[in-house]
C-alpha cells in the first residue's frame, strides 16, 4: 500500500483494516500521534488527511490510501516551528505534553477553515480532545495568538 | 551503580566534578572520607571537561514541570544559562536511588539538594581559579559557566572541572542562595523540553522502540479475582508471527505488530471461575459505614474515580544475558524494579527500570504492573517485547482513588465560635484529615475499611474528600448561625497563611458584593495540606437541575517562595479543572467484580466546555521554603461548588460527584 506522509511517499504492507495510527507508529516510526482511548473519544491520536482532521485509531488505513496525510512531525519547516506550535510554547500550554500533538494538529486544522475563529469556536472545535492536565484555558489562548501570528503573516506576505 | 567506588564512578562519566549529595554524611557532620559510594545518596551533579552540567535525580517528569524546576536550582546556584543544564532522571542505572515522585516532595526535597550541590561545585570552581590565577577568592565571580576576574581573566567551568578532577560528598551548608537574590529561579522559565513536546519529537514510554520488537497483549479476566480454568491457545499459537506464552494464570500473547496480537488474543478461547463478588456501586456507601457506631449530623459519600493518565501503562522490556531492562511511565522507578526483581527471582542490580518523561500520572503510576507483563511477555517470546495497556484495560486493571463516608458532628456557640468537632472519614483515607479551625474538643478519626476496588494513590489523595466534607459542613455550620460564610471562617482560623489565602480569593472574587440567586450560585471554601494553602471562590450559574455551569473560579494559593509562577499557575489551573471533574460528574460505576464504565465514551472527563474562567492569585513569600504545588491546589473547588449550589438552591449536596445526586 502506499502513503503520502509528510510529503514522503512510503510503502507499507499491512492489513488495510490496521488503524491508521497504528501503521504510523509501528510502522513508519511517527510516533507524534498518540494512543489515548482507542475510540475517538480524546483527540491524541488526530492527523491531517487531505488537510482534515480525523482520528487516526478510528481510520482503517486501507481508507485514506492516495491522500495526503500529515502528523505533528510534519508540521513544523526545519527548526523553524508551525507558529500554532511556537503558541503552545509561548502559552505554556502543556503539562505532560501527551495530549500536545493531537491539539495542536486540530488547531492548525480549525485555523485552516477559519483564520479567526472566536473563543467560543476554539472550544467547540476542540471539545473532542482531551487534556487530562486541564490546560484548556492556556490552548484556547496558544491558538488565538497563533491566529494573531498568521494572520499579520498573511497580511506580510501580501503585502510583499 | 553503588558499589562502584568513587573514582570509578567519576571516571566513568569522564572525569570532572562530581559532587554527591549524601543525607547520612550531612547528618554526622562527616565530609567525604573514603572511597566507597555513601548508600544514601540522594542526588548527583557533574560538570564534564567540555563545561556540560549534568544533574542526576531518582525523581521522574509526569507533566508537574519539575524537569525544569529542578534546572533552575541547579542553574541559579551556578549562575549559568538553564540551557546548559541536563538533567538525567528517573533510570534504576543512571541515577541514585529514590523512593519515588509523590507526596509534593520534590520542591521541598530534592530542590534544596540539587541546590547544595550546585553551590558546592560554584565554590569549589572558584576556588580552584582562584589557586589557578594566585589571588583572592572574594576577587572572582561566576557567571554564564565561567569564572571571572573582573576585566581581566576567565576560566569556563569544564576546564575547571578537568583541573580539580575530583569527587565530593557534599556536607556544605549554608552557599545556597536564598529567594530574595534568586535570578533563575523564581522566573517563569518555559519547559526545558518544550520543543521536544510540541513537534512530536519526545518519546514517552509508549513511544520506545528497539530494533526487532514484538507487541504484546494480555488476557484480562472477565472480573476481578476471576480463576482461568481452561485456555484453548490452538488458533492464536497456530498464527504466524504470533507467540502465546502462559505462566500460570497469566496468559498473553506476543506478534509482530499489534493488529495481529490483538486478532491473536481475540482467537484464545478462555474459561473462567468468576468470584461473588457482592459489594457494587449501589451498596457501596452501606458496606462502607457497616461497622460504625457513629450517629452523625451531616454524612458525605466520595465515589471511586480514575486518573485517566492520557498516556496509559506502557513498558518496552529486553532481556539480554539474564539481565532485564524495562523502559515503562511510573512514579516509582526503583519501586518497578523491586517488583521486577521479585517477580523474575533476580537481585535487583540485574534489573534496570528507565522513566522516560511521562504522559502523566497524578498519582496513580506508582506500581509495575505494565513493565512486569511486558517483561514476562519479552522472556516467554525471547524477544523484546512492547506492550501499551488498553484505555479499558488502564481502568480496570490499575487501582482508583478510593470512595469514601465522611461522617460529621459539630456544636458551635451562639458566639459563631467552634465548640465542638467529631470528623470521621470510613475508607477513603487520613490525609487532610485534621481540621485547621480552632475547636477546643475534637474528634478526627480515619477508619480502615476493605476496599471492594483495588485503591491507591490520587493527586492530593484523601485531602480532595476531607476538605469537601469538612468545608461543605463549615458552611452549613454558617448558615446555621446566620452568618456569612467568609466571616465565619476568619472567626474560627488562627493560620495566618490560611487566613491570607482565603482573604485573597474573596478579595479577586468581590465576594462582599455577589449576591446569590435562584439562578446563581456563590460559594467559598479553603484548606491546607503538604504546606500549601488555597482559597477558593466559586460562581456558578443555574439553567436546570443537572444543568450547572462552572462560571469563575479564583484560586488564591501559597507554597512558600514561588520557583516558577508561569508553571505554577499552569498547575493551580489544572488542579482547579481537574477537581471539577470530581466534583461534578466523575465515577466509577462497579458491580459483578466489573467496571461498568471503562472506557472515555462512558466515563465523562472535563473537557473544553466544561472550563470556567479561571483566576489564579498567587502570593509569594520568598521568607519561606517552598513546598509542592502539583496537588493541595485540587481541594478547594468542590466544596466552593457545593457551597455555591447552596447559596443558589438552599439545596445541600453531600456527595461526590454532585450531578447525578442533583438529579434525585
Amino acid at each position: 500500500m502506499q502513503l503520502s506522509v509528510n510529503g514522503v511517499r512510503r510503502s507499507v504492507e499491512t492489513d488495510p483494516e490496521r488503524p491508521l495510527l497504528w501503521v504510523l507508529r509501528n510502522e513508519l516510526d511517527l510516533t507524534g500521534a498518540k494512543y489515548g482511548c482507542g475510540e475517538g473519544q480524546c483527540g491524541a491520536c488526530t492527523v491531517l488527511v487531505g488537510g482534515v482532521a480525523r482520528r487516526s485509531c478510528q481510520t482503517p488505513v486501507g481508507s485514506i490510501a492516495g491522500q495526503e496525510i500529515t502528523t505533528i512531525e510534519g508540521l513544523a519547516d526545519g527548526e523553524h516551528l508551525h507558529p500554532v506550535q511556537q503558541a503552545f510554547i509561548d502559552c505554556d500550554a502543556m503539562q505532560c505534553g501527551y495530549c500536545t500533538p493531537g491539539m495542536i494538529v486540530e488547531s492548525v486544522a480549525l485555523l485552516r477553515a477559519n483564520a479567526t475563529p472566536s473563543e467560543g469556536e476554539i472550544k467547540r472545535k476542540l471539545e473532542g480532545n482531551v487534556c487530562r492536565c486541564g490546560t484548556y484555558s492556556r490552548i484556547v489562548a496558544a491558538v488565538q495568538k497563533a491566529a494573531d501570528v498568521m494572520t499579520a503573516e498573511a497580511r506580510g506576505s501580501r503585502r510583499a | 551503580m553503588l558499589e562502584l567506588n568513587r573514582r570509578s564512578f567519576l571516571q566513568s562519566l569522564g572525569g570532572g566534578l562530581l559532587i554527591f549529595w549524601d543525607a547520612s554524611a550531612q547528618e554526622s557532620g562527616r565530609r567525604g572520607g573514603g572511597e566507597r559510594l555513601p548508600e544514601n545518596v540522594g542526588a548527583w551533579l557533574h560538570i564534564a571537561r567540555d563545561g556540560s552540567i549534568t544533574g542526576f535525580t531518582g525523581k521522574v517528569e509526569v507533566g508537574q514541570n519539575i524537569r525544569t524546576s529542578l534546572t533552575q536550582a541547579v542553574a541559579d546556584e551556578l549562575r549559568c544559562d538553564p540551557q546548559t543544564v541536563r538533567l538525567v532522571m528517573g533510570d534504576t542505572s543512571l541515577t541514585p536511588w529514590d523512593a519515588g515522585t509523590f507526596g509534593s516532595r520534590t520542591t521541598p526535597t530534592m530542590a534544596p539538594v540539587m541546590r547544595k550541590m550546585a553551590a558546592t561545585a560554584r565554590e569549589a570552581l572558584i576556588e580552584e581559579a582562584g589557586k589557578v590565577w594566585n589571588v583572592d577568592r572574594a576577587s572572582l565571580t561566576v557567571a554564564n559557566g565561567s569564572v571571572l576576574k573582573a576585566g581581566s581573566k576567565k576560566m569556563g567551568f569544564g576546564e575547571l572541572a578537568a583541573k580539580l578532577d575530583w569527587v565530593s560528598v557534599v556536607g556544605r551548608d549554608g552557599l545556597t542562595t536564598p529567594a530574595t537574590a534568586w535570578k533563575t529561579a523564581g522566573t517563569s522559565l518555559p519547559k526545558v523540553n518544550a520543543r521536544d513536546l510540541v513537534s512530536g519529537r519526545h518519546k514517552y514510554a509508549s513511544d520506545q522502540k528497539l530494533p526487532g520488537i514484538l507487541f504484546g497483549r494480555v488476557l484480562r479476566p472477565p472480573s476481578f479475582g476471576a480463576k482461568l480454568v481452561s485456555a484453548d491457545t490452538t488458533r492464536a499459537s497456530k498464527m504466524t508471527g504470533v507467540t502465546v506464552i502462559r505462566d500460570g494464570d497469566f496468559l498473553g500473547v506476543a506478534a509482530t505488530d499489534e493488529h495481529l496480537a490483538g486478532k491473536a488474543l481475540a482467537n484464545i478461547d478462555a474459561k473462567w471461575e468468576e468470584q461473588p463478588n457482592s459489594v457494587g456501586t449501589s451498596e457501596l456507601f452501606s458496606y462502607l459505614v457497616k461497622d460504625a457506631s457513629d450517629t452523625p449530623d451531616a454524612t458525605y459519600t466520595v465515589s471511586y474515580i480514575a486518573h485517566v493518565p492520557l498516556e496509559p501503562r506502557a513498558g518496552l522490556a529486553e532481556w539480554k544475558d539474564g539481565k532485564l531492562t524495562v523502559w515503562t511511565g511510573t512514579q516509582r522507578p526503583f519501586g518497578v524494579r523491586s517488583e521486577a526483581a521479585s517477580a523474575f527471582g533476580l537481585p535487583e542490580q540485574h534489573v534496570r527500570v528507565i522513566m522516560p518523561d511521562t504522559g502523566s500520572a497524578y498519582g496513580g503510576k506508582h506500581s509495575g504492573e505494565c513493565a512486569i507483563e511486558a517483561a514476562k511477555l519479552a522472556k516467554g517470546a525471547g524477544k523484546r517485547v512492547k506492550l501499551i495497556w488498553t484505555r479499558e484495560e488502564e481502568f480496570t486493571w490499575a487501582y482508583f482513588r478510593p470512595a469514601g463516608v465522611i461522617r460529621i458532628s459539630s456544636s458551635v456557640g451562639e458566639d459563631g465560635i467552634l465548640r465542638s468537632w467529631e470528623f470521621h472519614n470510613y475508607l477513603s483515607g487520613p490525609s487532610g484529615l485534621k481540621t485547621p479551625y480552632e475547636v477546643p474538643a475534637k474528634n478526627e478519626q480515619f477508619h480502615r475499611v476493605e476496599s471492594p476496588l483495588r485503591e491507591g494513590s490520587y493527586r492530593g489523595l484523601a485531602s480532595t474528600a476531607n476538605n469537601f466534607a469538612r468545608e461543605s459542613h463549615m458552611d452549613e455550620l454558617a448558615a446555621k448561625a446566620s452568618m456569612d460564610p467568609l466571616a465565619f471562617r476568619l472567626k474560627n482560623l488562627k493560620n495566618e497563611r490560611l487566613i491570607a489565602v482565603l482573604q485573597a480569593a474573596a478579595d479577586r472574587f468581590e465576594w462582599k458584593k455577589c449576591k446569590a440567586s435562584e439562578t446563581r450560585g456563590f460559594g467559598l471554601a479553603c484548606g491546607t495540606e503538604k504546606g500549601g494553602y488555597v482559597g477558593c471562590c466559586a460562581e456558578i450559574s443555574l439553567h436546570g437541575r443537572q444543568d450547572i455551569r462552572i462560571e469563575r473560579v479564583v484560586t488564591a494559593w501559597e507554597c512558600g517562595a514561588i520557583v516558577n509562577p508561569e508553571h505554577l499557575k499552569n498547575q493551580v489551573e489544572g488542579a482547579v479543572v481537574m477537581g471539577l471533574g470530581g466534583a461534578l460528574f466523575e465515577a466509577i460505576d462497579f458491580g459483578q467484580g466489573r467496571i461498568r464504565n471503562p472506557l472515555l465514551s462512558k466515563y465523562r472527563v472535563p473537557r473544553f466546555s466544561d472550563v470556567p474562567k479561571i483566576d489564579v492569585v498567587l502570593l509569594d513569600r520568598k521568607d519561606l521554603p517552598s513546598v509542592g504545588a502539583g496537588e493541595t491546589p485540587i481541594i478547594g473547588i468542590a466544596p466552593a461548588i457545593a457551597n455555591a449550589i447552596y447559596s443558589a438552591t438552599r439545596t445541600r449536596v453531600r456527595s461526590l460527584p454532585m450531578l447525578p445526586s442533583l438529579s434525585v
